[in-house]
């Protein structure tokens, strides 16, 4: 197996499913069903073969594994390298887990242009994957960039009605802070000697003072991705105006990347950049974490408000990141999983509602629990990871995170934890005007419960949030070794940071 | 047996859950009523090997989290302590699993309730049996939850939904000074397993701690945050109001978890950390005065209250705050003397005030009850039993368990110790009035319901009168036969090392050497509170009338429960709601996007439409303003170029 390039076929082979999907021919309904059959076996069969990275991988070095290096424009120094480590590694797994199940929850929510949109998925799945895997700047630049483009499409084409305001402004948010990551990432190339290796760029130690300008250009992209307050706004209207499983995605897997851009780029490469923007980012971080978790409490849109408590959960993240230590980065690389989760099946529980009943108004709602009793408890497990109850996934990263950060900064610990009990407050209230109550409207009095495609769909989520809350230890052995390497760096570099500080006195 | 005990209620939890469809409600009951029920016999026989037997055992189940330095296992750790708990807990369980099956039989949801309160025995049973603070936490909130879930049973009522939400949340505050309890502990010791953690606490008596920008005495800090989930999860002053509203839960669960259990944990708690306590004075003291003032608040709202379950909230809420007061005096083994005794005597009550309302169709208010005392005899011997408890009266369980603590805290000797005397006194006082005003009220004087009520009124049925009888042995004899283990000369081979007192505290030890005065005085007053209740409600039914119209502004706020309600209403939830809405339209809707997004983007097209409006197409136009430009570029070409 080793022999294999596993990387390159984890991410090209949904390309390759695309490609089939658009040599199908024949009346509407053919290839309706065709398209859907050959995606959720592609991206099967993808999962199972990211499987086996998870499988081979060893935990017990930080060095990047299953590495495939080619070059590709030899006179730039630029090559085709792809490899993944602990910290990368669950990210593929996550994409290529999700992806299936958004095909699966499409099933039937997606009546028209149907092969269109199975292909755009599939991109899709390989410009996540890709991403994570990249190790070369230009590599990572177009699978970062390319993941927009279907994004864009699925929001703009099967989107609710303010689709393209929505896709729009989604595009240029992302694509703004992009430009800036673009001019910073050519003068890296310059600088570094004219190469564009991730591995060797995290080896060279960049100009203090560049540094600043490198730091803040590349934040100026991944804060949007996270996204982090303030730059948050486009993520409840695209979430509202994406379809179902399009929310699954973006909340899932695309609020990744930033943090793992962070994680990857800034941390490693900026050190002391990192060190003089901590407090900055603290303070955006628990800003997102009480404002967006106010917010959140104010809305009336199911979506909406799930996509507040998104931003308010990946405050937890960059907190953690920033923390820097062993707890914290640990705990967020395990939010982020469990937030790609737990996030993705409420959206996935909004999706099933929304497909019986055309709206995402919690107000139309109420009393559920009467008429779908499966769907309130599959309902309420989810919100319980989203509340952070111990025993769910949820748990483990929020506290982690708490925990790390508190070693570093109480107050922020301090005030991050309030947000657990915003989260709560969101979460409950939320869950009590849909499910509970007596079912009063008369539109809700026939309304069915989750058929056993939809059980299919949640059952490995719950699956996931339980066994990801109750023994973490099979994710969080993968991430050891990496993120010690990440912190011992980092913490060379503060001490170099004391030192000319000392000198400077 | 050790691991038996505690996943069997899972079992039967899941087992009700999943299929309680296919079982049905005769399935359900017997499965999580056989499941608890064996768990039960296993608690007895544990605390006979662990307590009485000498031994400490620790199981390791498997790996949790482990990151860095931190290493946390699902473990079971057994020592005196967890086994009193687990022997309380399985067998008050086993009889509301028993009274519930009659009680509830007329509920459409019986799987569903037997499961609920199946799973609350497991994650109770987690926290107890914890071997560090984060599986405890994880049993904490677990009850949180369960707690939630069956407050909420009747989820069509929104009165019920939203007293559940409430005690989640009020919990959840509670729970956040908790977790950043633990953040602390690992800060300052490096682990949070209770092996670990005690055996260094000695060596960081005396160790600051820099958190939120001030030096702490790093135990006193510890230990206040950790008292603050006490507080939220035992409904102590200021964190208390979620468990009044909490009896819109079904009465097994009032007797079960906000009686006998569940609001036990932050004593249990306190009890659990005390070699952290016994390092910390000041700790020590807000936990005194945090307790006597509940036991003393919690009494004078029980006095006026009309629902008879909110009584007995009020009741157990005070009653909380004797056991805090005396884990403040370091009597610790006194607070779970009466965390024991209190479980009994209060399930039983509780369980009795099930039985009434069973018997008068729902009602709960006592203003329309009376005259049951002959119509269902059994019920009212009962409460009468637990009564006398509650209330102190020699020879019942309170009797030894109530003066043991307010012994201690004459004992202790110290300012915190006489103002936690001074308000039991008070508090035992009240505590034998509204006892014996709820019995008046809702077993004597004339019948006050309607006919078509009275009519209906049965004593209930053998399975759960038979509970209540088991219970009332407990309320009865468990004072007599705990009093020389738990607190007396047995003590020390009792509880070994599973509570740490330092030499210093020895307020215990001096309450067996208190002068006569202090052991009649909690009897007196309770003799006097009944005789009080008596003249109030049987011999001069008006004077309670009257007392409310002459002192109504106090009557007023006693009713109203010192209006703690109202002022967290207009502190926190409404301004919540209002800078979320605010914040949402104001600041992302006007500012954010505002200037952002969509104000970029209304600027770019401002510009676009004026440009376009140059755009004439007439050539004219053009050529004119070709030779404007023209002539600009000339002009200036001379101006900086010919100097």
């Amino acid at each position: 197996m080793t022999d294999w390039p596993l990387l390159s076929l984890v991410t090209f082979l949904p390309l390759v499913g695309a490609a089939f999907i658009l040599t199908i021919r024949g009346d509407e309904d053919v290839v309706a069903r065709n398209a859907r059959n050959v995606a959720f076996l592609t991206t099967c069969a993808t999962f199972a073969l990211s499987l086996s990275l998870w499988v081979n991988f060893d935990p017990g070095t930080a060095s990047f594994q299953f590495v495939e290096k080619t070059l590709w424009l030899p006179g730039l120094g630029v090559s085709y390298h792809m490899g993944v480590d602990g910290i990368s590694l669950l990210f593929v797994l996550l994409s290529t887990f999700l992806t299936p199940l958004c095909i699966l929850a499409s099933w039937q929510s997606i009546k028209v242009r149907v092969k269109e949109y199975m292909v755009s998925f599939l991109v899709l799945e390989t410009m996540m994957v890709g991403m994570f895997c990249a190790l070369d700047l230009v590599a990572f630049y177009m699978f970062f960039e390319g993941v927009l483009i279907p994004m864009f499409i699925i929001i703009g084409v099967w989107g609710g009605p303010r689709r393209v305001y929505a896709a729009f402004k989604f595009f240029l948010y992302t694509l703004l802070g992009s430009v800036l990551m673009l001019l910073a990432m050519m003068a890296m190339y310059f600088a570094a000697g004219g190469t564009t290796d991730i591995p060797t760029l995290m080896a060279f130690r960049f100009d203090p003072a560049m540094q600043m300008w490198l730091w803040l250009a590349f934040f100026a992209s991944f804060a949007v991705k996270v996204p982090m307050w303030p730059v948050h706004t486009w993520l409840p209207d695209a979430h509202v105006e994406a379809p179902t499983a399009g929310s699954v995605i973006l909340a899932g897997v695309l609020l990744k990347m930033g943090a793992y851009g962070f994680i990857r780029f800034s941390v490693p490469m900026f050190p002391e950049a990192t060190v003089y923007f901590t407090p900055f980012v603290y303070t955006l971080s628990v800003v997102a974490v009480i404002y967006t978790s106010l917010v959140a409490l104010a809305q009336e849109d199911m979506k909406k408000l799930i996509a507040y408590s998104s931003v308010a959960h990946m405050g937890f993240v960059t907190i953690g990141i920033f923390a820097l230590t062993q707890q914290s980065v640990e705990g967020a690389l395990f939010q982020m999983l469990s937030h790609g989760v737990v996030s993705g099946a409420l959206f996935l529980c909004v999706g099933v509602v929304y497909d019986r009943m055309h709206t995402r108004e919690i107000g139309a709602y109420g009393g559920l629990v009467n008429r779908m009793p499966v769907y309130a408890l599959v309902f309420m497990v989810f919100t319980l990871g989203s509340v952070g109850l111990p025993g769910t996934s949820g748990f483990i990263g929020e506290f982690l995170v708490l925990l790390g950060v508190f070693q570093v900064n109480s107050w922020v610990a301090l005030f991050a934890a309030s947000g657990v009990i915003l989260g709560a407050a969101y979460m409950l209230y939320l869950y009590r005007r849909v499910i509970f109550g007596k079912l009063e409207k008369p539109e809700l009095k026939s309304i069915l419960d989750l058929s056993g495609r939809e059980i299919a769909v949640f059952t490995p989520l719950i699956a996931m949030v339980l066994w990801m809350g109750i023994y973490p230890a099979p994710f969080l052995n993968v991430f050891h070794t990496s993120v010690s390497a990440l912190i011992e760096k980092h913490e060379v570099a503060r001490a170099a940071v004391h030192a000319v500080a000392l000198a400077a006195q | 047996m050790y691991v038996a005990a505690v996943f069997l209620p899972l079992l039967g939890a899941i087992i009700a859950g999943l299929f309680g469809r296919a079982l049905g409600d005769r399935g359900s009951q017997f499965v999580t009523c056989l499941a608890v029920g064996v768990a039960a016999v296993m608690g007895g026989l544990i605390l006979s090997s662990i307590g009485f037997g000498g031994r400490t055992v620790t199981i390791h189940l498997a790996e949790w989290i482990h990151s860095g330095s931190l290493d946390l296992a699902w473990s079971l750790r057994y020592d005196t302590l967890t086994a009193v708990m687990v022997m309380v807990v399985t067998s008050v369980s086993f009889m509301v699993h028993v009274y519930a099956i009659g009680y509830m039989h007329h509920d459409p949801a019986v799987p569903r309730f037997m499961s609920y309160l199946s799973l609350f025995t497991f994650f109770m049973l987690m926290l107890v049996t914890s071997g560090n603070l984060v599986q405890m936490f994880f049993g904490w909130e677990g009850v949180g939850l369960s707690s939630y879930l069956l407050i909420g049973f009747w989820n069509e009522r929104p009165s019920a939904n939203a007293a559940a939400i409430k005690a989640f949340l009020v919990n959840r505050v509670g729970d956040f000074g908790f977790a950043l309890g633990i953040f602390g502990v690992f800060y300052v010791f490096g682990s949070v397993n209770f092996d670990t953690v005690f055996a260094a606490a000695p060596a960081h008596a005396n160790d600051t701690a820099r958190f939120f920008g001030h030096d702490f005495h790093a135990m006193t800090i510890l230990c206040l945050l950790l008292f603050v989930g006490a507080m939220g999860k035992s409904a102590q002053l200021g964190l208390h109001t979620w468990l009044p509203d909490a009896m819109e839960g079904p009465t097994p669960v009032s007797a079960l978890i906000h009686a006998a259990t569940m609001v036990t944990a932050g004593v249990f708690m306190v009890a659990r950390m005390s070699p952290l306590f016994e390092l910390s004075e000041t700790a020590l003291a807000v936990v005194t005065v945090v307790g006597a003032s509940t036991a003393f608040f919690a009494a004078t709202i029980g006095c006026v209250q009309n629902d008879i379950k909110r009584v007995i909230a009020y009741s157990t809420c005070s009653q909380l705050g004797y056991m805090f007061f005396a884990l403040g005096v370091s009597a610790y083994q006194a607070a779970i003397f009466h965390l024991m005794t209190h479980a009994f005597f209060k399930s039983l009550l509780f369980l009795g005030a099930g039985s009434v309302i069973h018997a008068m169709s729902g009602e709960q208010d006592m203003r329309r009850m009376g005259g049951l005392a002959s119509r269902i005899k059994l019920t009212y011997a009962m409460m009468t039993i637990g009564s006398l408890a509650l209330a102190g009266i020699p020879f019942f369980a309170g009797y030894y368990s109530k003066d043991i603590i307010l012994e201690a805290a004459f004992g202790a000797h110290s300012d915190v110790g006489r103002f936690g005397f001074a308000m039991g006194i008070a508090a035992a006082f009240m505590t034998a009035f509204y006892s014996w005003r709820l019995l008046f009220m809702t077993f004597h004087g004339q019948p006050r319901a309607d006919e078509k009520v009275m009519a209906h009124v049965h004593e209930s049925p053998a399975v759960m009168t038979v509970p209540l009888i088991l219970l009332s042995v407990g309320a009865v004899f468990s004072g007599f036969i705990g009093y020389e283990v738990f607190v007396g000369h047995g003590m020390e081979a009792f509880w070994r090392d599973a509570i740490v007192t330092l030499k210093s505290h020895g307020a215990l030890e001096a309450a067996h050497h208190s002068p006569l005065w202090v052991k009649l005085a909690p009897l007196v007053v309770g003799v006097v509170g009944i005789g009080l209740a008596y003249l109030m409600y049987l011999s001069a039914p008006g004077i309670p009338r009257v007392l409310a119209g002459a002192f109504s502004g106090l009557h007023r706020f006693l009713l109203n429960k010192w209006y703690f309600d109202e002022l967290y209403d207009a502190l926190f939830v409404r301004p919540s709601f209002a800078l979320g809405r605010g914040l949402w339209k104001g600041g992302d809707g006007a500012v954010i996007d505002g200037c952002g997004p969509d104000g970029v983007a209304a600027a770019a097209r401002g510009v676009a439409r004026r440009m376009g409006r140059i755009q004439t197409g007439f050539v004219t136009h053009y050529a004119f303003a070709m030779i404007v430009g023209v002539a600009v570029f000339v002009t200036w070409y001379m101006i900086f170029h010919l100097r």
